[in-house]
């Protein structure tokens, strides 16, 4: 079929083209940079924290009346205590593991420091690279299902204590692989010895775990997130975390089993509804913001496509009705059902087509004037082509209605008045 | 003449009632589905205080130098100075009070101990603050008040407390006098406050990060709460590879910043002397050896700061302009539809014009037509949004969620706009409507 008289017809109807061509436009350009936000915020949400997040949950507790953790008595006590609970909580039955914690994956609640491979790291020094600690005890890798990439856990002899405000020297640490591969590239960190926070006393690399996250989601972690450092510490303050391992198919028991034990071994505490939360409701915690700004703007590209569609279907009908006696010409001179299905379906090719190529610069725009103004991406060139691709095969499936209404249309309405 | 235009208004639309039903739910969804969105970024967006927000100053002093800070602007120093003050400097800018009011401001989340057996510690939030502040910001008083100058010099032991926490211990009576124990201390209460939950939380929005999802449980006098040290519960930030010494002591001697400050400028000429006192208060730390670089300090009034802070957080910008961009593409549709409706009737255009109906007469009567249709749009749209904004509070977390709400200036807003853009996408199909030639048109028939 030529595309002359197409063209031709086009041009009588310039104002409902240009509608149609600009409403698939803006259609491609916001809905490309919105899928695009979208699948960011999706893949943030599922990476992986490092963790064996089932059976998982946190418990989080003040003692009332509690020693002051600044006087080395007030923490010999406070960690006597800590002591007491972790036993108490490792004896339940439904307990697999227990390790204190300063803070877990997720819970943005974060201690974050540098590391240097030079003792002293005077202040700027380029040689830091920004880390989050997790003091912690021997019993965290299997607690948390950290998988060791090289060197050995910790042992039951390399745990201290300190007050929570303390700052003491850190003669054994274990490094996430990532913070490992920044500090020393060719990948023999375990044995060799860094600095961190600008001490001057050395800590050795013991290990070397797989992954783990730092406890904070916001942007400002971004440079950071896998950077970890575990310290064999428990810290001691007037209040206390512990991750918990339930024997599998037994959180909840275990979840339940929680506050009861922990008032019987000292009832001065605080221990509240928000006290015990398990990983899943953490890492729920920790997402909703991105889940729920994902889906209000997946629903709005739906209502956009939607809309986009609708219009085409209703200018189209119009557009048939309009010529519903050349149609007639044309069937009655020769032209077969399907031809006059093809006319209006390239006819619709086109528009979007012509649509589409301005969609496609107005996405880029769009994206360039976003990675301006906000913390944004390139947008990839696949989510363009498939952008294109997507309109002009929902333009082929709004027209399919109204074309093949046009196609049924009876030789025999030529002979009619219009 | 208008009541005959909506009558054949009335009459078009029933005539083809598959296109009119899509045309409003077009307008409905697309109206619907902007208001939701800017129902959430007007939420997060508001001005917390918008009397006052031209007068109160943020004040930043760089105490950390430009080697701390990485970016384009660190070298030749216009890079940005620490988003808050350390204690020294904060202490100086309240011992000069140079502001028509002031305050240092720290976050601190104590215990409380109600009287009684049986009843257990409640743990609250709240902030240290100077007796200015309440003035400053206008704190709402239920009963009593904030405290004097004085009671602030002289560290006094009273405590301002929330309408929760006043229900939670005392039963909601008129608590000023009786006594509170924070954290094992006596504290006289001297106020009560009303409910009072600033969104953002806009003097500390480095510690809270702007939004919480209950106001400030109480107020303590900030020398008092230094004496009886207090710990900060707020963010501390500290130059890099140092770390402060131990207690709220440590803080107090370290470089690291903890505390928030604000001030009251009255009008452009004290804003130009507080900056220039800032300037010289940046001098002489440089002339003491404290600072070896030149002053760099901002002075933002509160929204600049709000707004340096990204307190609205991207998403929701960029979630606000998605939903324009739909509103943008349903006014297109709209007016495609709405063309095409148009044009369709050119016959009976043709005869009224022959008849003797000016172009105005035809504007004024398709515009009316497309307004309908706007009305149309806007009671779907009314619900639809009242369904978006109760979806969006069940999906975004709580702290942001109550801040979408639907209320009237949301409900006038939502049927302005639905009508207002039918009316707008009618414009030029009601152009061309009206430029049918009378003549040819009838000749065609």
């Amino acid at each position: 079929m030529k595309l002359h008289p197409i063209l031709a017809a086009l041009r009588k109807h310039k104002a409902g083209v240009v509608l149609i061509a600009m409403q698939i436009a803006l259609t491609l350009a916001i809905v490309c940079n919105a899928v695009f936000i979208i699948g960011s915020r999706i893949e943030r949400v599922n990476r992986p924290t490092g963790l064996d997040e089932s059976n998982l949950f946190l418990v989080t507790q003040q003692w009332v009346g509690a020693p002051s953790p600044d006087t080395p008595d007030g923490v010999e006590k406070l960690d006597a205590m800590q002591r007491e609970d972790l036993a108490a909580l490792r004896n339940l039955p439904s307990v697999a593991n227990v390790a204190p914690t300063n803070s877990v994956p997720l819970l943005n609640s974060t201690w974050a420091g540098s590391v240097s491979l030079k003792p002293a790291a005077i202040l700027g020094d380029k040689s830091g690279t920004r880390t989050v600690y997790y003091f912690t005890d021997e019993h965290a890798f299997s607690t948390l299902g950290l998988k060791m990439a090289a060197g050995r856990a910790f042992t039951a002899a390399d745990v201290q204590h300190q007050g929570a405000r303390d700052n003491p020297s850190r003669p054994i640490v274990i490094v996430t692989k990532a913070l490992a591969d920044k500090l020393f590239p060719k990948g023999d960190a375990v044995g060799k010895v860094i600095y961190s926070d600008g001490s001057s006393s050395p800590s050795t690399i013991v290990g070397v775990v797989e992954r783990l996250q730092v406890p904070g989601t916001g942007s400002w972690v971004n440079g950071f997130a896998w950077n970890s450092t575990l310290v064999p510490t428990r810290l001691d303050a007037n209040f206390s975390r512990y991750a918990v391992r339930a024997k599998p198919g037994q959180l909840e028991a275990a979840m339940r089993a929680v506050t009861p034990t922990l008032y019987k071994v000292n009832p001065l505490r605080v221990l509240d509804d928000d006290s015990v939360k398990s990983f899943a409701d953490i890492r729920a915690k920790a997402y909703r913001a991105d889940v729920g700004m994902a889906v209000l703007m997946g629903v709005i590209c739906l209502i956009l496509i939607a809309v986009t569609a609708a219009g085409i279907v209703g200018l189209t009908s119009f557009w048939v009705g309009q010529r519903h006696r050349q149609i007639g010409v044309r069937r009655a001179l020769g032209a077969r059902k399907i031809d006059i299905l093809r006319y209006f379906q390239i006819e619709n090719l086109l528009i979007a087509g012509g649509g589409a190529v301005l969609g496609v610069l107005l996405a880029i725009g769009l994206n360039l004037w976003l990675i301006t103004r906000y913390e944004m991406a390139h947008l990839p060139v696949l989510y363009v082509l498939v952008g294109v691709l997507a309109v002009l095969l929902l333009g082929q499936a709004a027209v399919f209605v109204p074309a093949r209404r046009a196609s049924n249309v009876s030789p025999v309405s030529a002979t009619r008045a219009a | 003449m208008f009541a005959y235009y909506l009558d054949l208004a009335w009459r078009s639309l029933r005539r083809s009632p598959g296109l009119t039903a899509l045309m409003m739910l077009v307008v409905g969804f697309g109206v619907a589905g902007s208001m939701t969105t800017y129902a959430v970024f007007r939420g997060m967006s508001g001005d917390p205080i918008p009397w006052k927000s031209a007068k109160l100053f943020v004040p930043q002093i760089d105490a950390w130098g430009p080697v701390q800070l990485s970016g384009s602007g660190a070298a030749d120093g216009a890079h940005e100075p620490p988003d808050a003050l350390t204690y020294a400097d904060a202490m100086a800018l309240l011992h000069d009070h140079r502001a028509a009011r002031q305050s240092a401001i720290f976050a601190i989340a104590p215990t409380v101990l109600p009287a009684g057996a049986g009843r257990s510690p409640i743990p609250v939030f709240g902030f240290a603050v100077d007796d200015e502040f309440f003035p400053m910001v206008d704190v709402p008083f239920r009963y009593g008040s904030g405290w004097s100058a004085d009671e602030d010099a002289q560290g006094a032991p009273v405590v301002v407390i929330g309408d929760a926490l006043n229900q939670q211990v005392f039963g909601g009576a008129n608590s000023v006098g009786r006594n509170l124990d924070l954290d094992g201390k006596d504290y006289r209460v001297i106020g009560v406050m009303q409910p009072w939950n600033p969104q953002p939380m806009f003097f500390d929005v480095v510690d809270t990060g702007g939004f919480s999802s209950d106001g400030p449980a109480l107020f303590l006098p900030l020398q008092r709460a230094i004496v009886a040290g207090t710990e900060n519960a707020g963010a501390v930030n500290c130059p890099k590879g140092t770390q402060p010494g131990t207690g709220q002591a440590g803080l107090r001697q370290s470089a690291c910043v903890w505390l928030a400050y604000m001030a009251e400028l009255d009008d452009a000429a004290a804003v130009n002397g507080y900056r220039r006192y800032l300037d010289a208060y940046a001098r002489s730390q440089q002339a003491i050896g404290r600072f070896d670089w030149p002053p760099n300090n901002r002075l933002r009034d509160l929204r600049g700061f709000l707004e340096y802070q990204h307190v609205v957080p991207d998403d929701s910008r960029v979630s606000l302009l998605v939903a324009l961009g739909l509103l943008l593409v349903c006014l297109v549709n709209t007016a495609g539809l709405l063309l095409a409706k148009f044009l369709r009737r050119s016959g009976e255009i043709g005869v009224r014009r022959a008849l003797g109906a000016s172009r105005a007469a035809i504007h004024a009567q398709y515009l009316t037509e497309a307004a309908v249709i706007g009305v149309g749009g806007a009671v779907l749209g009314l619900l639809l949004t009242g369904l978006g904004v109760f979806s969006v509070n069940r999906m975004l977390p709580p702290r942001l969620a109550d801040l979408a709400q639907v209320d009237l200036p949301l409900l006038s807003l939502t049927v302005l706009v639905s009508v207002l853009a039918s009316a707008l996408a009618g414009v030029y199909p009601a152009v061309r409507a009206a430029r049918v030639l009378p003549a040819w048109q009838l000749k065609t028939n």
